[in-house]
């Protein structure tokens, strides 16, 4: 096996890992602690984190790339290692990404979308809808028992999801407990009272619903195809999963890449006045001027050209994929982070008169200590909730940009792709509706839990909208 | 007022410059002229006189800054970099990469992007100020709460669900109207309705969830107070002076965006097929016609600047304290 690190790979984790010590940290320091108290105390911000860790984990398993070596025929010495790049996501779901039928199904399917002239056992040809290759295979032939094969399956499920979440119940009320000196069985009943200082009954109940999911999707996915397939047999439901990577990148990456750039222009220009300040503002009036999609357009563009005449950089589809994501990132970037920039500008403005500051310029404290210690940490509830708006905009964004034909590869598994591919099928009666469907519904309830949790943050965050 | 706009005028030159260079640099310098000519006549086996005739034929033969055989002025005139970006400036937008004047497709294309954009525009702005002075009206009820939710879910939701959702549901299953095209004179109303109706619905979440927060700022001021302290009652408090001032922030911004409707939306017109400035340029982007998609680049940001000028002007004519110096 062979690792590879794909360039928004190696990012995503080194933004983990920055989140995970921010974490860290912020947990022994009583004053980033409070306002992300007020985050999670409120209901539906704690169910959307709930949803959006699922989203994020099932995005760092799809990081995790590598390539599995070929089989040896022992006539050389090194082993030679197939172009597939996989990912552990991969490896999980394990069936469903090889078992691809011949074209599209509908959801639950046994037969496919299309007649087709079948040749029986005897000779004679029929014109009639063929049996699918995997998708309940394991049914009998005409597959009338299906509806209780899904029953029993769902019923498993449901018997599953009420043990798991007994269990996580249990340990949550005895960890919970453990750690306010309390005995668990007063917990729990705290915790079902809903008496608990972090609406743990809610968490608790969203992760039950989340494991729900898992457990259906474990029962169901392996025999059939849940989300039908689409018009190449792939799996629907298997690619909406990995396009939850791409859409996490593009949320994330995009607004991460420019941040210090944003941030070191916007408080240089806010804090030294004069030229520097008319330089800033001449840059992004600029960037800003120029209609976002058509900067993207051009700049793909050229990408696309480049990409053509150097095929020899890129060993995989995957990593041209993926440096076209990364670059799709960067601009979006350079035409978003202007935006931020002007807030940061008007912030440090106004900060750079406050009384502290102006005792630290008369004691001749240095202007980069101002800026890194007074400044700096005043504005960055104005970051964070930038950050985190951003996301859910620039999530919808990607499948704009796959539509006009300027976003991510089409190689990669995206829901603008899925969109873009899907969206003349509504024309065909019966109605091919599942790709659609599919990757609107996961776009939105990521982007859902994405705006809810926003709100949460920047209430607790924003001084202006706290006391009300 | 007059010496306030000249210099507007003339501050947004050096922005135009730069939009120009940068745009010049991204088109001409990151990918020279004859990988643009591969491009376009197929990757593979493309003959070197082949790139040459492509490169004459659309102009892109001359060196890109200065012109070291030509005479006199010319060395600096007889180049891409003349041609093709400083022309821009006295709005002559040549010919696009397939031989058609840019100016008069833009001419013809303008009418029905604004005929989409401006119904939208007015429509889903009224909508939007109803809704936000319900929700204000209502503050801290549960009609303002699951309105607020309400509009946080309608602005999860992707345009392109809208836009897909409503082609099925209206023009498809209903036939209540023409799925996409359009049509000349008062016949082009039918194909109107429906990519009007779906701008304003996609526009509704974010919208009345902004304007109520201007609502509920002017709100919690003092002479909204004091306006109830002196017993007016509270439709009159929202309607004489809430809405009023709120107006001032919701103004300005619908005028910042005036002249981007020219530009025409993307995504409706190419959904519904509707042969104005947004399909114009999906169009250029997919057949990898620099050419217009410069031009369109150029002329967003000139648009853009002009909304930038507009808003200062409104400001001084709906808000009295504000004076330009």
């Amino acid at each position: 096996m062979m690792p590879v690190v794909l360039w928004t790979d190696a990012l995503i984790f080194l933004l983990t890992a920055v989140v995970v010590i921010f974490v860290v940290y912020a947990r022994s320091k009583p004053h980033l602690r409070m306002p992300w108290y007020r985050v999670f105390k409120g209901r539906i911000a704690a169910a959307s984190v709930v949803v959006l860790l699922a989203f994020i984990l099932v995005g760092l398993l799809d990081s995790l790339h590598f390539r599995l070596p070929l089989e040896n025929n022992g006539n050389s010495e090194e082993t030679h290692y197939s172009v597939e790049v996989l990912s552990t996501l991969d490896v999980l779901l394990g069936p469903i990404r090889t078992q691809v039928e011949k074209t599209y199904s509908a959801p639950f399917a046994t037969h496919l979308f299309a007649r087709e002239t079948i040749e029986l056992e005897d000779g004679t040809q029929v014109h009639d809808y063929p049996r699918l290759q995997f998708g309940g295979s394991h049914l009998t032939a005409s597959g009338e028992d299906r509806g209780r094969d899904i029953l029993l399956r769902s019923l498993l499920a449901i018997g599953e999801t009420l043990l798991a979440g007994g269990i996580l119940l249990f340990l949550t009320a005895a960890l919970l407990g453990r750690r306010t000196g309390r005995r668990s069985r007063e917990m729990l009943r705290a915790i079902v009272a809903r008496n608990t200082v972090l609406p743990w009954r809610t968490i608790l109940v969203t992760i039950a619903s989340l494991l729900l999911l898992i457990f259906l999707t474990v029962n169901l996915a392996s025999v059939y195809h849940v989300l039908g397939t689409d018009k190449v047999g792939q799996d629907v439901f298997y690619q909406t999963l990995k396009s939850i990577r791409t859409g996490l990148v593009i949320g994330t990456l995009t607004t991460l890449i420019m941040l210090p750039f944003a941030i070191f222009m916007g408080i240089i220009a806010g804090y030294a006045h004069g030229w520097i300040d008319d330089v800033v503002q001449y840059i992004y009036t600029t960037l800003n001027s120029i209609p976002g999609v058509l900067l993207i357009a051009a700049s793909i563009l050229m990408l696309q050209v480049y990409i053509a005449n150097h095929p020899e950089l890129f060993e995989t589809t995957v990593e041209r994929a993926d440096i076209r994501l990364l670059f799709l990132c960067i601009i979006l970037g350079i035409t978003s982070w202007t935006g931020l920039c002007r807030m940061l500008r008007g912030e440090s403005l106004k900060l750079r008169e406050t009384e502290y500051i102006q005792a630290a310029v008369s004691f001749g404290v240095a202007h980069s200590k101002i800026i890194t210690r007074h400044i700096l940490p005043n504005v960055m509830h104005v970051v964070l909730i930038t950050v985190v708006l951003d996301f859910s905009g620039l999530v919808l964004a990607e499948a704009v940009l796959s539509y006009v034909g300027v976003g991510v590869d089409p190689t990669m598994n995206s829901w603008g792709n899925m969109i873009n591919s899907a969206r003349l099928e509504m024309a065909r009666e019966p109605v091919v509706w599942w790709s659609l469907f599919s990757a609107f519904l996961f776009m939105f309830v990521l982007v859902l839990a994405a705006n809810l949790f926003s709100d949460a943050v920047r209430d607790a965050f924003d001084p202006r909208t706290r006391v009300r | 007022m007059l010496a306030y706009i000249v210099r507007r005028l003339l501050y947004a030159i050096p922005i135009l410059i730069g939009v120009n260079l940068l745009t010049f640099y991204l088109f001409f310098v990151v990918n020279s002229p004859d990988d643009m000519a591969r491009m376009h006549l197929g990757m593979k086996r493309v003959t070197p006189e082949a790139i040459e005739k492509w490169k004459a034929s659309h102009g892109y033969d001359k060196p890109l800054l200065l012109n070291s055989e030509a005479e006199a002025l010319n060395k600096v005139t007889d180049t891409i970099f003349f041609e093709k970006s400083l022309k821009l400036f006295v709005f002559d937008f040549g010919y696009s990469d397939d031989g058609r004047d840019i100016s008069f497709d833009i001419g013809q294309r303008m009418m029905p992007s604004l005929a989409i954009a401006i119904p939208s525009l007015l429509i889903g702005l009224m909508l939007n100020i109803t809704f936000a002075l319900l929700m204000a009206f209502f503050r801290g009820t549960y009609i303002d709460i699951s309105g607020v939710i309400l509009c946080v879910v309608l602005m999860s939701i992707s345009a392109m669900f809208y836009i897909i959702g409503g082609q099925y549901l209206l023009a498809k299953l209903f036939r209540l109207v023409p799925i996409s095209g359009f049509d000349s004179g008062l016949d082009a109303l039918k194909f109107l309705i429906l990519p009007v109706v779906i701008g304003v619905v996609s526009g509704i979440g974010a919208g009345s969830r902004w304007y109520r927060t201007f609502f509920l700022e002017e709100a919690g001021k003092d002479y909204v107070r004091t306006a109830r302290a002196k017993g007016l009652s509270e439709s009159l408090v929202l309607f004489r002076h809430i809405l009023r001032n709120a107006l001032i922030p919701i103004v300005t911004g619908v005028v910042a965006l005036l002249p981007l409707l020219f530009m025409g939306s993307l995504l409706l017109e190419s959904f519904f097929a509707i042969p104005g400035l947004g399909s114009y340029t999906i169009d250029a982007i997919n057949n990898q016609d620099f050419a217009i998609v410069r031009v369109m680049v150029f002329l967003g940001s000139v648009l853009y600047i002009i909304g930038l000028i507009l808003v200062d002007i409104t400001y001084t004519v709906v808000d009295p304290r504000v004076r330009l110096t």
